[in-house]
């Protein structure tokens, strides 16, 4: 199983990826952990320029990275970062990863001890249509969550509103947030109207004594 | 180069009768080397030779050209059909087609210095035993036996660079190895970086560990007890130290199998039921057995004792207080495939994770594969579908990066 498991096929250009690489700058040093075929990689090395590694468990995704001509590391992202040094890398993407991790919390530390920033994006389960769905007595299936509830690797589903504590609560600070609904950015109530949300974290300013600033 | 001279011709026409994907039959040939060599020990020979086998073409550029470096027991025949009818020991990774496709590369195998396959080594004479006082030739001479120079890792990649410069190979497209060989790829990156292009470091560790010296240990002194060891000039005897060369090779071959392995393919089966007694009872105990006596047949034993010690010495970090990322820090420019098989106990997976957190420490491009394969340390050499996949997607980018096409 693929760690990044949001979507069904990481050959196609996944909706997140042209917010993600707003969000980038240029020539970044890059971890991209769950990066799949590497799609999202290679697109931000054309749009962007940036280097850096992704990292993936699930054999044909690694080939296919090796193939899409990244650098791709084989690891069992549960078992942690401890080979990254602190703020090792500018920025830490996590690409619709998020949600099929178990130990999310420990994640959240360790992306952002290693980046100096990490973007998170992740499908917003509150989306209105997805809760139509489980009204009509059916657990949400979409093109965001293209799963059926006894195959799905999302084990955790959250929504903006989650997100935004569980950040709190491990002292994270959203510097950035784009929501979207069918590709277009949703600024009325987004998490209602969005269903897949992008972030752009890093540690509050108290938690980050002892890092090297920007 | 003026100082080096070739003998014997040029290899690997591609014969009618070879089977696809094989370079077909190859000869080796010997390339001479007429200036002295110094070792890292700090001791020299006046001059070598290095037996090498060559498949594909150079192209124009030198552009195309790969070496790739043998393991403990193995040598120059990497590809093809030798003139004894033996396949070449990574026949299933080089060939025409083959995950390292010698339609696009030129390929270099090569026996390493100290070997027993053709390159200067213990069972050579040993030229400061020549007689020089007649009137004519030199006359007389013993071979090396324990007075050749102890190699290690960087004394092979520095003669491989010397085998470079005769070829006219100014920088490698890559440098392959598994295991040891591995270790020879990690060397070039550090040694030699605007030489090497990308190296492919397959089921290796950056050091071996007190258990894998412990090992080789057993199997060197299985041989220096051996009565017929003779110091390590048995040759002057006219004989071999065969038993000692026997259990090192079974010492060592339990170490590249897994214990699953091993189990499923003899468990506790018997020949003949049980005899209470010494002969080989278990199947295991006869495998062992014929693994061992043919390779005391066709290897050196002094080559195995010198070969050991290079695996032994291998720790590029030593210099470096332990740390490896200064160490791989001038191989910065290189890129990198790293893979390990997930039953190999004898270099672990944890151990190329070294390797690669070392490279990554340092922004190197590397790609890591683990691969969850049940053969133990020989994986590497056997056909394993997702393992040549790899190989053979990371050669694509090799062949890219060359400005390959087609």
């Amino acid at each position: 199983m693929s760690q990044g498991a949001g979507s069904n096929g990481h050959s196609r250009m996944r909706p997140d990826f042209t917010i993600i690489a707003g969000m980038v700058r240029p020539g970044s040093w890059v971890l991209d952990l769950g990066c799949g075929d590497g799609a999202l990689l290679k697109f931000l090395k054309g749009a962007r320029g940036v280097k850096g590694y992704g990292v993936e468990i699930d054999d044909a995704n690694v080939r296919a990275a090796l193939e899409a001509g990244i650098n791709v590391l084989q690891s069992n992202l549960e078992r942690g970062l401890r080979s990254f040094g602190d703020a090792s890398f500018d920025v830490v993407l996590l690409s619709q990863t998020l949600q099929a991790m178990h130990n999310i919390e420990g994640l959240m530390h360790e992306i952002t001890r290693v980046g100096k920033e990490a973007i998170v994006s992740f499908p917003n389960l509150r989306y209105a249509p997805n809760f139509k769905q489980l009204e009509a007595g059916r657990m949400p299936v979409s093109d965001v969550l293209p799963y059926q509830w006894h195959d799905t690797p999302n084990v955790h589903l959250c929504t903006l509103l989650d997100f935004e504590d569980l950040c709190e609560q491990v002292g994270l600070a959203v510097a950035e947030r784009i929501a979207l609904a069918n590709g277009r950015p949703v600024t009325d109530n987004p998490n209602v109207n969005s269903e897949l949300a992008i972030y752009r974290v890093k540690k509050r300013n108290n938690a980050l004594a002892g890092l090297p600033q920007e | 180069m003026s100082n080096t001279t070739q003998t014997a011709s040029s290899i690997a026409s591609p014969p009618a009768a070879a089977p696809p994907g094989s370079v077909g039959k190859v000869t080796p040939q010997l390339v001479r080397f007429d200036a002295p060599f110094t070792f890292k020990s700090g001791k020299s020979i006046p001059s070598f030779e290095l037996m090498i086998e060559t498949y594909g073409t150079l192209n124009a550029n030198q552009s195309n050209a790969v070496l790739v470096c043998h393991a403990l027991n193995a040598s120059h025949h990497v590809a093809g059909i030798d003139a004894d009818g033996a396949e070449g020991w990574w026949d299933n990774m080089v060939g025409p087609g083959k995950p390292h496709d010698t339609n696009r590369f030129f390929v270099i195998g090569v026996n390493n210095l100290g070997g027993c396959f053709g390159s200067t080594g213990p069972k050579h004479i040993n030229p400061a035993t020549l007689d020089r006082s007649g009137p004519d030739e030199e006359s007389g001479g013993k071979p090396y036996g324990a007075d050749f120079p102890v190699v290690t890792v960087e004394d092979w990649v520095n003669a491989q660079a010397l085998l470079a410069d005769h070829l006219g190979i100014e920088c490698f497209a890559a440098v392959m190895g598994g295991s040891l060989g591995a270790m020879q790829a990690l060397q070039w990156a550090i040694a030699y970086p605007q030489r090497v292009k990308h190296a492919l470091v397959i089921a290796s560790t950056p050091k071996l560990s007190a258990q894998n010296i412990a090992f080789n240990e057993v199997a060197r002194q299985a041989i220096v007890t051996d009565p017929e060891f003779h110091g390590g000039h048995f040759y002057e005897h006219g004989v071999v130290p065969a038993n000692g060369l026997r259990v090192a090779r079974m010492v060592g071959h339990i170490t590249y199998l897994s214990d699953d392995v091993m189990g499923e393919r003899f468990g506790r089966e018997l020949r003949d039921g049980l005899q209470y007694g010494y002969g080989a009872e278990f199947q295991i105990e006869s495998y062992l057995r014929h693994q061992g006596d043919k390779f005391s047949g066709y290897f050196d034993a002094n080559t195995y004792l010198l070969i050991t010690k290079a695996l032994d010495y291998f720790d590029p970090a030593l210099a470096h207080d332990g740390n490896l990322a200064v160490a791989l820090a001038p191989a910065r420019g290189v890129n990198f495939l790293v893979v390990s098989f997930t039953t190999d106990w004898r270099f672990s997976p944890a151990k190329s994770r070294e390797i690669v957190d070392a490279l990554t420490a340092n922004r190197t491009n590397v790609s890591y594969a683990e691969i969850d394969a049940p053969h133990g340390h020989d994986e590497f050499l056997l056909t394993d579908v997702r393992y040549h996949a790899l190989a053979r997607a990371y050669y694509e980018r090799v062949w890219n990066s060359i400005g390959g096409t087609s």
